[in-house]
């Protein structure tokens, strides 16, 4: 197993490349989820506030 | 007849972007662990790089994509500012950060496979040059895009930089044709129809399949961030409000 993992001696570069994009590319889908939550959120907040005011 | 105009509306948009947005990415996810795998277990040794060349099934891709989400990203701004249709410039606006990280892991990856292929992380070579610039077009897109209050002005003026910037992207491509370049010449054709490589079959295949992957990753990030733009710009419009009042999010 650690062989194969060594990658014929490119293993740094070959783990170093794969590790980064993947944690790019989870990190970005992260972010646009969160951003999606606190959208939703605030923008739900905002609408029931007004309507207590109009309705209280 | 398909009326395209129908879904430049972002209240028609929005539900369609959503089923899209799911639809690509689990896709993308398929894709992505086919690809892994072929790229690690079934592509063969390189005859000449030996395993190291297997950096090639993310960095290849990745370069394609950021070049591509580029002039996308331009078409987007382009048909926002010629038809006013605030839709498109979302849509630009969305494409540039998944555009950005795509340009980003095509140099990183390109540095970590140039270290021990030509003992160099890093050449003021065309084709790496070039692609630097890209870099820095997309996060002046966004710099500026965000930098400017109005939306309708924020758009104008990225648009016209994303513009000025899709000359950037043949010179990408044909900065090895072009100039004599350290880095290696396009190793796929497209030669009166077929698709010619100077590699394996096999090895075309995986790059294939990683490409899609990264094409299906894309398309459902920005479509997914798109919808809470249009969320946020239309946030004062009728449907948006019952659509988030209903959910009680």
């Amino acid at each position: 197993m650690s062989e194969w993992f060594a990658m014929g001696g490119h293993g740094l570069y070959i783990w170093g490349s794969y590790f980064v994009t993947a944690l790019f590319m989870v990190v970005e889908v992260v972010l646009v989820m969160r951003r999606r939550r606190s959208v939703v959120q605030r923008l739900g907040r905002m609408i029931r506030m007004k309507d207590s005011e109009v309705s209280g | 007849m398909f009326n395209l105009f129908k879904y430049s509306s972002p209240a028609s948009f929005y539900p369609l972007a959503g089923r899209l947005a799911v639809g690509f990415g689990i896709a993308s996810v398929i894709l992505l662990v086919i690809g892994l795998y072929m790229s690690f277990f079934v592509a063969p040794t390189d005859y000449k790089q030996g395993e190291g060349y297997r950096i090639m099934f993310i960095h290849v891709p990745a370069a394609w994509m950021s070049m591509w989400i580029y002039v996308v990203m331009a078409c987007f701004a382009a048909a926002g500012m010629i038809w006013n249709t605030r839709l498109s410039s979302m849509m630009a606006s969305s494409l540039a950060p998944t555009g950005a990280m795509f340009t980003f892991v095509a140099l990183w990856t390109g540095a970590l496979w140039g270290k021990p292929m030509w003992g160099a992380w890093w050449v003021w070579d065309a084709r790496l040059t070039s692609e630097l610039i890209l870099l820095f077009l997309y996060v002046g897109f966004m710099a500026l895009e965000s930098a400017i209050d109005d939306p309708r002005r924020a758009a104008r003026a990225s648009g016209l930089l994303a513009l000025v910037g899709v000359i950037n992207v043949p010179i990408i491509y044909y900065s090895v044709q072009w100039w004599n370049t350290l880095h290696q010449g396009s190793s796929i054709k497209v030669v009166d129809g077929g698709i010619e490589a100077s590699m394996s079959e096999i090895m075309l295949w995986t790059l294939l399949v990683m490409t899609f992957a990264c094409w299906f990753y894309a398309v459902a990030v920005s479509l997914s961030r798109v919808r809470s733009t249009i969320l946020e710009r239309e946030s004062d419009a009728v449907w948006v409000k019952a659509l988030l009042k209903e959910r009680k999010a």
